[in-house]
């Protein structure tokens, strides 16, 4: 009988250090995943926290983990030369290609930024990538993430990088990721589609803004963030409604997330 | 096939079945209750017919013996996981209709929910067999038949009723009339004594509007309720649980994980590292448990999850009564409709 609870060990291939407190853990992995879905990241005596899935490549993917509770302190304070265990992958994660035609926006704020990585990559390698646009937001300059893919990206679609505070002499945007949208020189934001990924708060604001630039609710899609114990549908902490945020998402398109009252 | 057993045949068919069967039921036990003096009936493994509880509701529900409150999951020695050992001999678990009706909602979750099933549920419920225990009159604040979770038909080993000292036994499971053909002073239809009539009644609106969840109803919970969770653990359907890992003082490098009961009404139950908290107020907490029960579960599965054993509303410290809410949300349902919302 399969266990799906006995996590498996995975090879840390590379640390690549964006902050002082987000690291991507470049994670030996063969197996079909995609960019949103998340795994199990297990460090026994801590307990397991859901990471999800920044970016996939040949033998590996990447975890962006931010030392913000007691399992990923853990993880920072032992990685040198370690494995981790992981389980899954979980959840429904994007598929790139419904963002293939036409105009499309990715808003993200923060860690929000790693399970659209790979989406955002993707949109810079279409032909239309000149269609796309990525609206980044972090806290400060010191807070940003990806920093090498911020400036590829920059040069294939349109990437606004702002941050919500920075310190005199900054050069870049400063100001929230909801400020942008509405001068965005869409052609049509009536079937321009989108993706909204970050805290509640800037979610909530993000897809107001959406909605006052003319986007429908069925062409946005937003990714959710919930306490999950388990993954597979049974610890029932992730569960708003009759969804279950691990089985049913994170992943949602808007009109079924915008009914969801946890 | 239906038994007549006397006190002593009934004893006698049990120890047969105990050189099989490991036997799990409700048992009285002495002054282990919430107030001086008082007895509770819990589930216990029992050595003698003597031990089973036939005439009283258990305080807690039949599901710990599936889903212990602290269930061991895998030991780490180093870099092994290794699963945790498991008694492998089949169990007979007595219980009533409602929680009968109840393990249907654990399987629900537990194997059907996703695609993967529970390994450490389903190892488990591959060796459970079920016994009804008849219930010849309701317990208090029970609403099992307003539930529809009064009877059973099917889906239990065989059932007892216990009257003036004689035992009447129904078995389904046909491999047992051995045992019971043995012990039996005759054999008659019997057929497993079920409840038609509560006190208490509830009203479950055919649909419930998403209105609902923004009434001022739940708001007075917010005050009342203390989020202690024994309604969640006292419940046959709840399922929800945490992981835990516990490591040995005396060796750092061996330890295991666990998981444990958890509690939708407790603190901390949706908390994200971080700091982020996805209900915050007992109100928020009563609504998201009591809609699960009678809506949300229904929405996914078909069926309501409430099965109406009333433990909730016998549990209570602060004395809420979980059925004069389901009756709440029915009136403010009413209200609406009337409204024309």
């Amino acid at each position: 009988m399969n266990n799906p609870y006995i996590p498996f060990p995975s090879e840390i291939l590379e640390v690549i250090r964006h902050t002082q407190k987000e690291y991507t853990f470049r994670m030996a992995y063969t197996g079909e995943v995609k960019p949103g879905q998340f795994f199990e990241v297990s460090v026994p005596r801590y307990g397991e926290a859901p990471i999800s899935v920044s970016g996939i490549g040949p033998g590996f993917v990447d975890l962006t983990i931010r030392r913000v509770g007691r399992v990923t302190n853990e993880v920072f304070e032992t990685y040198a030369g370690q494995s981790l265990l992981l389980r899954g992958p979980y959840g429904n994660g994007f598929d790139v290609e419904l963002y293939r035609d036409g105009e499309t926006v990715v808003v993200a704020g923060g860690t929000g930024v790693s399970p659209v990585r790979g989406v955002i990559s993707a949109l810079s390698e279409m032909d239309n990538a000149k269609d796309k646009y990525a609206i980044t937001g972090f806290r400060s300059p010191s807070d940003m993430l990806f920093r090498d893919d911020l400036e590829a990206w920059e040069k294939r679609l349109n990437l606004i990088l702002t941050v919500d505070g920075a310190p005199e002499g900054y050069a870049g945007n400063v100001g929230l990721v909801t400020k942008y949208i509405a001068d965005l020189p869409l052609r049509d934001p009536a079937s321009a589609k989108a993706i909204v990924v970050g805290p509640p708060p800037m979610m909530k604001f993000t897809i107001i803004e959406l909605k006052k630039k003319g986007f429908a609710d069925e062409n946005i899609t937003v990714s959710y963030e919930r306490k999950m114990c388990c993954g597979l549908g049974k610890c029932g902490h992730c569960r708003v409604n009759d969804t279950y945020i691990c089985l049913d998402g994170p992943v949602f398109n808007y009109v079924d997330a915008r009914t969801m009252m946890d | 096939m239906g038994y007549v057993l006397t006190q002593e045949g009934f004893s006698d068919a049990i120890s047969q079945l105990r050189k099989t069967y490991r036997i799990f039921a409700p048992v009285r036990k002495k002054g282990a209750g919430r107030f001086t003096d008082v007895d509770a009936i819990l589930y216990d493994e029992v050595n003698g017919s003597e031990e089973i509880e036939l005439h009283e509701k258990s305080d807690y529900s039949a599901k710990e013996v599936l889903t212990p409150l602290s269930e061991t999951l895998f030991y780490f020695t180093e870099g092994i996981c290794k699963e945790a050992d498991l008694d492998t001999r089949p169990v007979l678990l007595f219980l009533r209709s409602c929680d009968l009706h109840a393990m249907k909602r654990q399987d629900q979750i537990y194997l059907a929910n996703g695609m993967e099933k529970d390994f450490f549920y389903q190892r488990r419920r591959e060796l459970v067999h079920y016994v009804l225990i008849g219930c010849s009159h309701s317990f208090e604040n029970c609403f099992c038949v307003d539930m529809k979770s009064n009877v059973s038909e099917d889906g239990y080993a065989f059932s007892v009723d216990e009257a003036e000292g004689m035992y009447r036994i129904n078995v389904l499971d046909e491999r047992l009339d051995a045992v019971f053909s043995t012990a039996a002073t005759s054999k008659e239809e019997v057929v497993p004594a079920h409840v038609t009539q509560n006190e208490v009644h509830v009203r479950i609106p055919e649909t419930i509007p998403a209105e609902i969840m923004k009434h001022p109803l739940w708001d007075e919970y917010t005050t009342r309720c203390i989020g202690c969770g024994r309604c969640n653990f006292v419940c046959p359907t709840c399922t929800c649980f945490t992981m835990q890992d516990v490591y040995y003082s005396d060796n750092g490098r061996v330890g295991e994980r666990r998981r444990v009961g958890s509690s939708c009404m407790v603190d901390g139950y949706t908390n994200v590292a971080g700091g982020g908290q996805y209900r915050k107020t007992q109100g928020e907490r009563m609504r998201f448990k009591v809609l699960h029960k009678i809506l949300d579960f229904r929405k996914r599965f078909g069926y309501d999850m409430c099965v109406g054993c009333g433990r909730c509303d016998d549990v209570c410290g602060e004395y809420i009564s979980y059925s004069n809410i389901i009756n709440k949300v029915a009136d403010a349902v009413d209200a609406m409709e009337k409204e024309g919302r």
